[in-house]
């Protein structure tokens, strides 16, 4: 490609930091010294385009090394992948962790949503810009994850290798530290912690977190590990498709899709290759279940990646990890390699003749790319923008080919459907919602964390587990894209259906619980900044509704009754309109919360 | 012998719209259908020569069966579906959207869009005076072409006719997120320092007047542009032998404006900077 | 630091004359200019010789061609198409018997592979590069053959460069690997072409090795690009001014054209040869027999059946041979047997190669009359100066390009002060000359020539406004002809066949000027993205991307020489010398300079040019000049 590239060069730490993801240049016209061979024959097309999705990866890798990204790092990035560098730099510039401005190395997240919010994430932050020294950017962030240990900060220092620390619960002294000195800073308490129903035998999603050291695979499979991909193999790509279509198991991201369907329908796919994706871009407000998963039980989410990709006819697969998630990335990028010298991943798995291996891609902070057809755009190197719908993921997904993309709660759940059978598995939860459940519980309880119930339990006895507090005067469930319930509506019981009839939603299985110390217009308040911050800004309805909702709600903030009647009237218009007319879910879903926090919870009356 | 390709041969769809049956080729879309039928629906983002991006929503309508309402330019013709184009449900959102976009973009120079404003009663003051805007300032950063981005409703046509639709060039890009996003090439430098190679390709396919010829910038800013004084003349562009087509738009014999039929087997509405914007030798008169 | 501005020019508003040439130009009218035009015309009727322009239309061509041989009793009419395109057409009628490219733009989009060579076409031909782009994107391959990595280049599977003017020995390298692995379309050969046995001897010494040697471009390379193009299913082979801009243009030509013919990669749908043509309406001059040996619709003027047609169409007698080529009458200048000229719109005083030897011709003629829209330096040289019109925007008719589509011009614009069209002007001198013709308008000229040319005779301007445009040969009203050429060779039926292709058997010829101690850079020439020519139409609109005449060198020469980008140096050639700033250009390599002649009245990039010309097409050798560069013992910079 005639690509121009204008007269910036790359620092020797900017290249340094390319070419240990690249290699080093072959030609001049990479990057190299001019040689003689160069001016005579260069070769390119096809195979140099073709290496767009390493653009992600080369965006952190100078991110990570530098802090931020110049022009040229970013020219000689393009220039050693093909990429247009106006591309490129929308690229760059649609990532929350990214920087195109110079900045100091080490970036302090403070998050300020919701949870972290109700346990005074704006003093928190207060107090840490009062504190802290030039050296370090402070940034007010959307949901990291860490709602169990709310308020929370994570720091992140650029160098070789990037240093992170997470503080959470986080104090100013502890955060200030953190961000100044995270290689001292104290270590992160286990996963396990998040789990207070750790060691119970009624686990079956989350029985090894905390029991298992999540860097051993030796002791992944003394508990069980990998005899569901040896059962897999034994029943053939289309017995495993049986059973997990016969155990009834629903995407657990949110939307409930059967995912025996989704991967028969990817399976049948006459076009090659597949692709399988894991969804481990869990930024919906509130939840923090993958990530205790990712944390503490690893090598599980390895082995049923593989067994999804059996089923499917797939031999790669991408993991798209939050890029907010140093631990998780670190321990399955462990995982991935103990599996791979072991034979677990690679050319002839367990000595089948099956190959597959998992690629991990790690998100820069774009709520929309656990959209799944924006994660597609994200891995590919473009914008994390959602492609219209259809043609559906099955049929044109990643790279355009078929793909099966779940969600990391879901591909674990294949593990017990392959060890117990379908019908025992069946057996747990009630008729339309089979199975275990995780939910992320957090705000106003005692145990803040994440549990398992069968499907079927109410939200009472989920609030009772988890040591509800006095003064409850909310419960959002399913996070910001889900919707309030009141307290008095306990009975409601924790399933899809359940959840549908009571007129709200299960969502990621987020429920988080509100006292009277937060007034609703201020929550509410955050939920539209976070929807407007998040738009990727393609379509009309959600880049400028999201802003006109907010609006709306700042005007109407102190006011009730005929004082804000004008501004609800046209926020139910907007809001109307968002969720019929915009293209993904992030916008059709950013009025959620609002509408039910007016009509159920009468906010504003 | 080989034969000359016919085209693939393609199947009939049959749906219904509106309660009529309608018969389209595989692979049409509702809007094409639509169109075919005789009916109107307002588009924006759409173009001829380039692929639905579906961004602006203002085409949307309902399908039955189909949860949230449809984009009917990218949405393909499927048998048996059932397409109602003017429900209160889409025309609702049509109307929000032409406030949403009307409230923070300048609309005065794109084509139709008052008489929809009209149409859908859409009243985009209602968000009051304090209603974000985008409030840019027009760049004029060269001689040939300005970017009034105040103007610009975000359709990414000028992105992927500047993209790997047509131009390869990748001048541009959308850069940023959400309310944020805009057009802009790598680090936001002028276009000076672009890839730019000023095809004006962009212009060609800008739905609202965001990207202009200087000259009808120019002639905008003075009050002399006049649209019912121009004449359209398409002939063919005298700088190399490819034979380009080109519409002079002309007003009072100075050419003022070059476009090109979309639909020209030559061009499909593409030129280069000398087809462009080379006439000027033309009318150096003295 | 220096400025510099291009030179705009002025429309011309009325004619000029002078008594001598020095004295300066008087206005003057149109009867006085036209009447001393007649005059001078007459008095040299068999000394004469007609530049028709490749950028006027297919009807204003027709007329200047009729004017030549009917008025003037002559075949000596040629235009620009001698300095870049002749040997394309040249070429391919000796392969094909037809000049024109075999395939057309949409075609390249369903292709398998694409070998531009010699072409910078993503600069020189955008919107075609376009249909090569989109190709690409249908998923085929694309090779350069290019000294220089070009944008074009960059957009290649594979780039090859070449040293300047080793065609011959690349092609005949291919031809040759194709043969020895067995790729060679043994079907095709038996029964579409003729002289495969030479051709395959001829070839037989040009190893991958001593053509590795010869052009510089790994054996690797060159065997990859063989098997590539002799694979394909389908592949198209374009070039341009790299390959007919040397002495032996027409050579390099046959040498391409013998690659098609060894694969049978013509004649096909998506597989072809396609020569991408300068000029807006080169195809159409040729085509209307403003060139000296063919008659209207490419017929020969020694096949005495046309003759006779056209005699009794014209009612007029024509010449039974060829008459002088562009080059060809600049050499009867220099002896005095040729002493008039009628120049349309061409610019031949900085167009030619060694450009200062041009105007010294040019300037011992009896008479030039120059017609054109401007005031060039070829004007300033005349007699009499005729102001015409713009043809592309001020005029009816129509142009053939380079798909051999012939489309309607029209006029949308009135031209200034008392300019006519180029028709009118020619009828009117006619008229004074004693033939009297009457076209009521352009298209009135148009359907004369249908008449005599079978190829265009289906083209009414009605079907071409209907079709946007119609491929030649259109010989029905009621049908279109395929959107490729020579399907004929395909037919099993030998008398459906008609005449086997031959094989060029063209030899290696390095570029006459040498390089040496005295003079080692190898300049080369080309096209930028936002100019033309001799930049008298481009220089008039504010481009960003100009910057003026710049001598290009490699950084590795560049600071050899301890000169910096805007630095001015000497250049100098065997034949001139003159001053340019430097640009560096990473696309070029050691030994090797590139410039334009967008700016000659900045650097008259033409007076280092050699006229070491094609002898049988007579284009010059642009593309090789040897020159040396000095640093200036002051150094200045310009921007």
């Amino acid at each position: 490609m005639d690509l121009h590239f204008g007269d910036s060069k790359p620092t020797d730490d900017e290249r340094a930091a390319v070419d240990a993801l690249l290699g080093p240049p072959e030609s001049s016209w990479e990057g190299a010294d001019r040689s003689d061979a160069d001016l005579r024959w260069a070769r390119g097309g096809r195979e140099a385009r073709d290496r767009r999705d390493l653009l992600l990866p080369g965006l952190h890798a100078i991110n990570d090394r530098v802090g931020w990204i110049s022009e040229g790092a970013l020219d000689y990035l393009c220039r050693r992948l093909t990429v247009p560098p106006a591309e490129a730099y929308g690229v760059a510039t649609f990532y929350a962790m990214f920087s195109v401005k110079p900045r100091p190395a080490t970036v302090l997240h403070v998050c300020t949503d919701l949870a972290c919010a109700a346990a005074g994430a704006q003093e928190l932050c207060a107090g840490i810009e009062a504190r802290v020294a030039a050296g370090v950017h402070v940034e007010r962030s959307p949901c990291l994850g860490l709602c169990e240990r709310a308020p929370a900060a994570l720091a992140i220092r650029a160098g070789d290798p990037v240093r992170t620390a997470v503080s959470a619960p986080a104090t100013v002294d502890a955060a200030v530290l953190a961000a100044t000195a995270p290689d001292s800073a104290p270590e992160e308490p286990p996963a396990v912690m998040a789990v207070s129903q750790a060691g119970s035998d009624d686990l079956v999603l989350l029985r090894r977190v905390g029991v298992v050291d999540p860097l051993s695979l030796d002791d992944y499979r003394a508990h069980g590990g990998y005899t569901a991909l040896r059962r897999a193999f034994e029943l053939g790509p289309a017995g495993v498709i049986r059973e997990v279509t016969d155990s009834g198991l629903v995407g657990r991201g949110g939307a409930a899709f059967p995912t025996g369907r989704k991967w028969q329908a990817t399976a049948s796919q006459p076009d090659h290759p597949h692709y399988v994706v894991c969804n481990a871009d869990e930024s919906e407000p509130g939840t923090f279940k993958d990530r205790v998963l990712m944390e503490g039980d690893p090598y599980a989410l390895i082995e049923s990646m593989t067994i999804a990709a059996y089923a499917t006819g797939a031999h790669q697969g991408y993991l798209y990890l939050r890029g907010e998630y140093p631990r998780a990335l670190h321990r399955l990028e462990h995982a991935i390699a103990q599996a791979r010298a072991r034979g677990l991943l690679g050319d002839d798995i367990l000595g089948q003749g099956y190959a597959f291996d998992i690629g991990i891609r790690r998100g820069a902070g774009a709520y929309i790319c656990g959209e799944e057809t924006a994660l597609f755009n994200s891995i590919e190197g473009y914008r994390g923008e959602p492609r219209s719908k259809p043609p559906f993921p099955v049929e044109k997904g990643l790279f355009g080919k078929p793909t099966v993309e779940n969600n990391v709660e879901t591909l674990v759940n294949v593990l017990p459907i392959l060890t117990m059978g379908a019908p025992a598995y069946a057996a747990i939860g009630t008729a339309k919602s089979t199975g275990p459940k995780l939910f992320c519980v957090s705000g106003s309880v005692d145990r803040p964390g994440i549990y398992e119930l069968p499907f079927g339990a109410t939200l009472g006895e989920l609030l009772e587990l988890a040591g509800v507090r006095e003064g409850l005067r909310a419960v959002l469930l399913g996070g910001a894209a889900g919707g309030f319930v009141r307290p008095d509506e306990r009975d409601i019981p924790l399933t899809f259906e359940g959840t549908r009839e009571a007129g709200t939603t299960l969502g990621s299985g987020v429920v988080m619980a509100f006292d009277d110390t937060v007034p609703l217009p201020r929550l509410l308040l955050r939920i539209a900044e976070f929807f407007r911050d998040e738009s990727c800004g393609q379509c009309v309805p959600c880049r400028v509704g999201t802003v006109r909702q907010e609006e709306a709600l700042h005007r109407i903030v102190e006011r009730t009754g005929a004082a804000a009647a004008d501004d609800i009237a046209l926020l139910r218009e907007v809001g109307r309109a968002m969720r019929d007319a915009s293209i993904c879910g992030l916008g059709q879903t950013a009025w959620n919360a609002v509408e039910s926090a007016i009509d159920r919870l009468g906010a504003y009356e | 012998m080989t034969a000359i390709p016919l085209g693939v041969p393609r199947r009939l769809v049959e749906f219904t719209i509106d309660g009529k049956e309608a018969r389209v080729p595989e692979g049409s879309t509702v809007l094409d259908a639509c169109r075919a039928a005789g009916k109107d629906i307002p588009t924006l983002c759409h173009g001829d020569t380039l692929t639905p991006k579906n961004a602006c929503r203002v085409c949307v309508v309902e399908v039955e069966g189909s949860r949230t309402l449809v984009p009917a330019c990218s949405r393909k013709a499927e048998p048996g579906m059932t397409v109602h184009t003017d429900t209160e449900r889409a025309r609702h959102s049509r109307k929000v959207v032409l406030e949403l976009l009307a409230s923070s973009v300048d609309l005065s120079t794109t084509p139709q869009v008052a008489g929809w404003i009209k149409e859908y009663e859409a009243k985009p003051d209602r968000f009051g005076p304090e209603a974000a805007r985008l409030n840019e300032a027009p760049k004029i950063d060269n001689d040939l072409y300005v970017r009034d981005y105040d103007k610009c409703i975000l359709c990414y046509k000028c992105v992927d006719a500047c993209g790997d639709q047509w131009q390869n060039t990748f001048a541009i890009s959308v850069a940023g997120r959400g309310f944020d996003a805009r057009i802009a090439v790598e680090h936001d430098a002028p276009l000076t320092d672009s890839a730019c190679v000023y095809c004006g390709n962009c212009i060609e396919v800008c739905p609202t007047g965001a990207l202009s010829f200087k000259s009808e910038f120019d002639m905008r800013a003075a009050g002399t542009w006049d649209e019912s004084q121009q004449t359209e003349t398409t002939t063919v562009c005298a700088y190399c032998g490819v034979g380009c087509n080109l519409t002079l738009h002309v007003q009072d014999n100075e050419i003022v404006k070059v476009t090109s039929p979309h639909d020209n087997p030559v061009t499909h509405g593409n030129l280069c900077i000398k087809g462009r914007f080379g006439y000027q030798h033309v009318q150096n008169r003295g | 630091m220096r400025k510099r501005e291009p030179k705009t020019y002025t429309r011309l508003t009325h004619p000029l004359v002078r008594d001598s040439r020095d004295e300066p130009f008087r206005p003057a009218s149109w009867d006085e200019a036209l009447d001393r035009a007649a005059r001078g015309l007459q008095r040299n009727r068999d000394a004469f010789g007609m530049f028709s322009c490749a950028r006027a239309t297919n009807e204003m061509n027709y007329v200047a061609q009729k004017f030549a041989r009917v008025v003037m009793g002559t075949n000596n009419v040629d235009s620009c198409n001698r300095t870049c395109h002749a040997p394309s057409v040249a070429g391919l009628s000796a392969a094909f018997g037809s000049g024109g490219g075999t395939s057309s733009y949409e075609e390249i989009e369903h292709t398998d592979v694409i070998v531009m060579w010699g072409s910078n076409a993503r600069f020189a031909h955008p919107i075609f590069f376009q249909h090569v782009l989109k190709g690409i994107r249908n998923g085929a391959r694309m090779y350069a053959v290019d000294p220089r990595r070009t944008s074009t280049a960059e957009w290649a599977e594979s780039w090859l460069g070449l040293n300047v003017g080793t065609d011959i020995p690349m092609a005949h390298a291919i031809g040759r690997e194709i043969i020895h692995a067995g790729l060679a379309n043994e079907a095709f050969i038996e029964r579409a072409t003729t002289g495969f046995e030479e051709y395959k001897a001829l070839v037989e010494p040009w190893t991958l090795s001593l053509a590795e040697k010869v052009t510089g471009v790994p054996a690797a390379a060159i065997k990859d690009l063989a098997h590539a193009y002799a694979r394909a299913e389908r592949a198209q082979l374009c070039w341009t001014l790299g390959i007919t801009e040397h002495h032996n243009g027409t050579d390099n030509v046959r040498a391409l054209i013998n690659l098609s013919l060894l694969t049978g990669h013509v004649g096909r749908y998506g597989a072809g040869l396609q020569p991408l043509r300068g000029q807006n309406n080169v195809q159409g001059g040729g085509d209307m027999g403003a060139i000296p040996n063919r008659l209207p619709g490419f017929q020969d003027i020694l096949d005495p059946d046309i003759r006779l047609k056209f005699e009794s169409a014209w009612d007029t007698v024509i010449q039974p041979h060829y008459g002088l080529n562009l080059t060809e009458m600049f050499e009867a200048m220099e002896e005095g047997t040729l002493r008039a000229v009628y120049c349309i719109g061409e610019n031949p005083a900085q167009s030619e190669a060694d450009s200062e030897q041009a105007v010294r011709r040019l300037k011992a003629l009896d008479f030039l009359v120059v017609q054109d829209i401007f005031l060039t330096k070829t004007a300033e040289l005349a007699d009499v100066v005729l102001p015409a019109t713009a043809g592309w925007a001020e005029t009816d008719g129509t142009t053939t390009n380079s798909e051999r589509r012939v489309q309607r011009v029209r006029k949308a614009v009135t031209p200034p002060g008392e300019a006519r069209e180029d028709i009118d002007i020619i009828c009117d001198l006619a008229a004074r000359l004693g033939h009297d013709w009457k076209y009521a308008d352009a298209e009135a000229v148009w359907n004369e020539l249908r008449s005599v040319s079978p190829d265009h005779y289906g083209m009414t301007y009605h079907r071409l406004e209907e079709h946007q445009g119609i491929q030649w040969p259109c010989p029905s009203t009621d049908r279109l002809e395929p959107t490729y050429l020579h399907g004929r060779l395909w037919e099993t039926d030998p008398a459906k066949r008609g005449r086997l292709a031959p094989f060029g058997l063209v030899q290696h010829d390095p570029p006459v000027d040498l390089t040496d101690d005295q003079y080692p850079i190898r300049l080369t020439t080309g096209r930028r993205l936002d100019s033309y020519n001799t930049g008298v139409q481009s220089g008039s609109f504010a481009s960003p991307l100009r910057r003026g005449e710049y001598v290009e060198l490699c950084p590795e020469d560049a600071e050899r020489y301890g000169v910096v980008v805007g630095e001015e140096v000497q250049v100098t050639s065997r034949r001139g010398s003159v001053v340019a700033p430097v640009w560096i250009d990473p696309a070029l390599r050691p030994g090797l300079a590139f410039m334009t002649m967008h700016f000659p009245d900045e650097v008259d990039t033409n007076q280092l040019t050699i006229e070491a010309n094609c002898p049988i097409a007579g284009t010059a050798e642009f593309k090789a000049s040897a020159i040396r560069i000095e640093k200036l013992p002051v150094a200045t910079i310009v921007r």
